[in-house]
């Protein structure tokens, strides 16, 4: 160990090039958040404020958690079509249930959260592609939720509302829950021993396998934190639209896997960022705000957007060549 | 079998225990369907002691190894640890038990830093300041075994070259936690290490011996064996067939012992006078690599140890052929069946004809009658055990698998035909009857490129080109053809 304070210099300049290339991950999506943040405030001055932030970035908490719930099965080398699917069946089962028989809606809750986990076991001990069985839980979480709610309706539990529309100090309440959920994943997932061993099954399961833990328990356990974020993800959105409809959030799975992409995340597996991914998420839920800003009428938005999360991954992949 | 209790007077370390084995089995086999990979296999480690462990190519070193690890059910032996007997054993109590083991293939998980890895071996390292122990845990290990190797612990193993991934790989197998190291399974493990940091490894072997630490070493650079091992095993086809202590041995008389095969049945080839102009001509690299000849009707055979660079000097051969103005007509057999060579979702006969699709077709569009007539025919040439050609490939047992992909290559219009060590785990009667096949087809002037892992199976060759270090090191002809011969100039042998 003499020659330890010699190497110091070298570690370090060793360290600041991958450094460097986590911070520009991550910050590319922020720099396009900040970019859409400033046109916004530009063309409406009025908005930077407590209440146009919080009217900005309403809607993004459920995308949020939905991305997240996308991040730990994204993280396994997987994918989760059903997201969207379960977010729906999660606000009809809130809209009907939590207010009048809340035990009952819990129980529901746990059922729907130990089904998540029991098709990961499916998809592991059957070596089936999680792309097909997430497609078939889809239709059964739809299927379901038809059948509790047909039409939209049922109402929210009044705390639940209430929760959602609090105005807590210094920033709204949307912020906070993504300051959060993103310090709490980065811990979790990306600083603690867990996260270690967690993102080590999802980029090379067999030396994980080896090393002595059981895979087919981790894939169990990462599916139903998914199913949890899931959850999550329904609850606060019940709070916001007050009431269940199974067809409120398809949009989410496949937002949900942009905002991992977004966000530093690769499909191969193993390599995911929690805070990139929450920050995704707003960035892809501020892109509708941006065009209505800019007055794109309503028929063009969805293309606009999808040309947005083009422009912004492309960027991604672009800059990760050039530093590598 | 010869079991010798002395241990050798080369170390001086206190040896406690040392008459009760770490571990022992007895009559351990393992069996994947058909193909017997350890047939009954009686190995035994004490501790602090090294040994080698040496074999040709699929000789059973790493099943054994992987059964010891707990990686790898055994199929049925006994098992004891420190004298007591184990049933079912496992990576996880491996673990527990203080045994590690470096793969042959990394088992590092490159999206993790080396101090990440550290973590995913050792279940003690956890909460707050897990990465500061895990660091300080593997870092005086890396500088203890390789001084100076200036590898940083926080970077992604991805992102560093191979041969420190070998390093972190390594020192991480030499770590210990409250779990005392008891023994550690070194798998080729100097293969992406440079001159020194080989060196530095062994000596370190013999260091971790000292301490009490037991090690078994896989390698096929003798030179290492007889470096550091006390005692050397020599497995041939599942089965432990020698084991010596090593001093006093020779590397000459190592590989002696590795080709105790017998010596198979009178050779058919040899017979074609290497007067004819070669159809093929292809140049190595630089100097010590040599020009492959190709003459028609030749059966040209690649031999050595695996991943010694035949297969990618067989597909450059395969693509120059393809690239020449008046190429003959080539063919590929792929030994990968799963992922090069079956179109998984077909039928026999779609599987068969693909190569042939340009002289079926009529008029632009496949002729199915000429196509059924060639499946069924050459299907029927070979044998293969079918209902009906219509049956989807993925029913077959392997080796009909393999031999509709024959089929597909000598169905076709090709006069060079490229096998890529296509016999690998198909069943001795399958094989015999593709080597008469190929011998027929040789006859009949169709020339036959070959990368087999199997000695045996080159002595249906009439030229041999020996593959060490990524080149075309030795080329044998006729006679001089033998298994010694071959293993001499794999392992680079003084007297070839």
């Amino acid at each position: 160990m003499s020659d330890a304070a010699a190497r110091v210099p070298a570690r370090f300049s060793s360290q600041a090039r991958p450094a460097l290339l986590n911070v520009l991950q991550v910050g590319l999506p922020a720099i396009a958040l900040l970019v859409m943040l400033a046109i916004i405030f530009s063309i409406r001055p009025a908005a930077m404020s407590y209440f146009g932030v919080h009217l900005l970035f309403k809607l993004s908490v459920p995308l949020v958690f939905a991305a997240l719930a996308q991040m730990m099965v994204i993280m396994l080398g997987d994918i989760d079509l059903s997201n969207g699917a379960f977010v729906g069946l999660i606000t009809c089962v809130t809209a009907l249930y939590l207010s009048d028989a809340p035990a009952f809606a819990v129980l529901c809750y746990l059922v729907l959260v130990a089904a998540y986990a029991g098709f990961g076991l499916l998809i592991h001990s059957r070596q089936l592609p999680s792309i097909i069985v997430t497609l078939g839980m889809s239709f059964i979480w739809l299927g379901m939720a038809v059948i509790l709610l047909p039409a939209p309706g049922g109402s929210a539990p009044a705390w639940l509302a209430a929760f959602m529309s609090w105005q807590p100090p210094l920033m709204p309440l949307s912020i906070w829950l993504a300051l959060l959920a993103a310090l709490a994943g980065h811990l979790v997932i990306s600083r603690s021993s867990y996260g270690a061993v967690l993102r080590g099954a999802g980029g090379n399961p067999r030396a994980v396998e080896r090393a002595g833990w059981s895979v087919i328990g981790i894939r169990v356990a990462v599916y139903a934190a998914a199913g949890v974020l899931a959850c999550l993800a329904g609850l606060t959105l019940t709070g916001l639209t007050t009431s269940g409809d199974a067809n409120v959030a398809p949009a989410y799975t496949l937002l949900g896997v942009g905002a991992v992409i977004l966000g530093g995340g690769s499909f191969t597996g193993g390599v995911v960022s929690p805070v990139g991914t929450v920050i995704g998420a707003l960035t892809l839920s501020l892109a509708g705000s941006l065009l209505s800003f800019l007055q794109v009428p309503p028929t063009w938005q969805i293309g606009a957007q999808g040309v947005i999360l083009f422009l912004v991954l492309a960027g991604r992949v672009l800059l990760s060549e050039r530093t590598r | 079998m010869m079991n010798n209790p002395t241990p050798p007077g080369t170390d001086a370390a206190p040896r406690a225990d040392s008459d009760i084995a770490f571990i022992e089995v007895r009559d351990v086999r393992k069996s994947y369907d058909a193909v017997h990979a350890l047939g009954g296999v009686d190995f035994h480690l004490k501790p602090g002691e090294v040994v080698g462990l040496v074999g040709h190519n699929g000789a059973g070193k790493s099943t054994l190894m992987n059964v010891l690890a707990g990686t790898v059910e055994r199929s049925s032996g006994d098992f004891n640890l420190g004298g007591h007997p184990i049933g079912p054993w496992s990576a996880a109590l491996a673990q527990q038990a203080g045994l590690r083991c470096i793969f042959q293939e990394l088992s590092l998980c490159t999206n993790l830093t080396a101090a990440e890895n550290t973590r995913i071996v050792h279940r003690p390292l956890r909460g707050i300041g897990w990465r500061r122990r895990a660091r300080h845990m593997i870092g005086p290990v890396l500088d203890e075994i390789f001084p100076g190797h200036g590898i940083d612990l926080d970077r992604k193993v991805a992102d560093l070259p191979i041969g420190e991934r070998q390093m972190v790989e390594i020192a991480r197998a030499f770590t210990q936690t409250d779990i005392g190291l008891r023994c550690v399974i070194l798998d080729e493990p100097t293969s992406a290490l440079g001159h020194e940091a080989t060196e530095q490894l062994l000596a370190h072997i013999r260091r971790a011996a000292g301490r009490g630490i037991a090690c078994i070493l896989i390698t096929h650079r003798l030179n290492e064996i007889l470096a550091v091992c006390d005692r050397t095993v020599v497995m041939v086809d599942g089965k432990v067939v020698a084991e010596r202590q090593t001093a006093g041995l020779s590397r000459s008389a190592l590989v002696e012992l590795m080709g105790s095969i017998e010596r198979p049945r009178e050779r058919t080839a040899g017979k074609i006078a290497s007067v004819a102009a070669p159809v093929m001509r292809h140049a190595g690299r630089d100097a010590a690599d040599l020009t492959i000849e190709v003459r028609k009707g030749e059966i040209i055979g690649f031999a050595g140890l695996d991943g010694h660079g035949q297969r990618e000097r067989l597909r450059a051969m395969f693509h120059a052929a393809r690239g020449q103005r008046q190429a003959l007509p080539g063919a590929y057999v792929a030994g990968d069946r799963g992922s090069e060579g079956v179109f998984a979702l077909w039928s026999i006969a779609d599987n068969l004809t693909i190569r042939s699709l340009n002289a079926l077709t009529r008029g632009g569009m496949i002729s199915s009658a000429a196509a059924r007539k060639l499946a069924g025919s050459w299907s029927d040439k070979l044998k293969v055990k079918a209902p009906s050609i219509d049956t989807p490939i993925l029913s077959l047992s392997g080796g009909n698998q393999q031999k509709v992909l024959f089929a597909r290559a000598l169905a076709s219009d090709a006069q060079i035909i490229f096998l890529d060590d296509p016999m690998r785990g198909v069943d001795v009667g399958t094989k015999q009857e593709v080597y008469r096949l190929i011998r027929a087809e040789a006859e009949r002037g169709r020339s036959f490129v070959w990368y087999s892992t199997e000695l045996e199976e080159l002595t249906n060759c009439e030229r041999i080109y020996v593959f060490r270090e990524g080149r075309a090191a030795t080329s044998l002809v006729g006679d001089a053809i033998d298994t010694g011969r071959i293993l001499q100039a794999s392992f680079g042998g003084e007297n070839v």
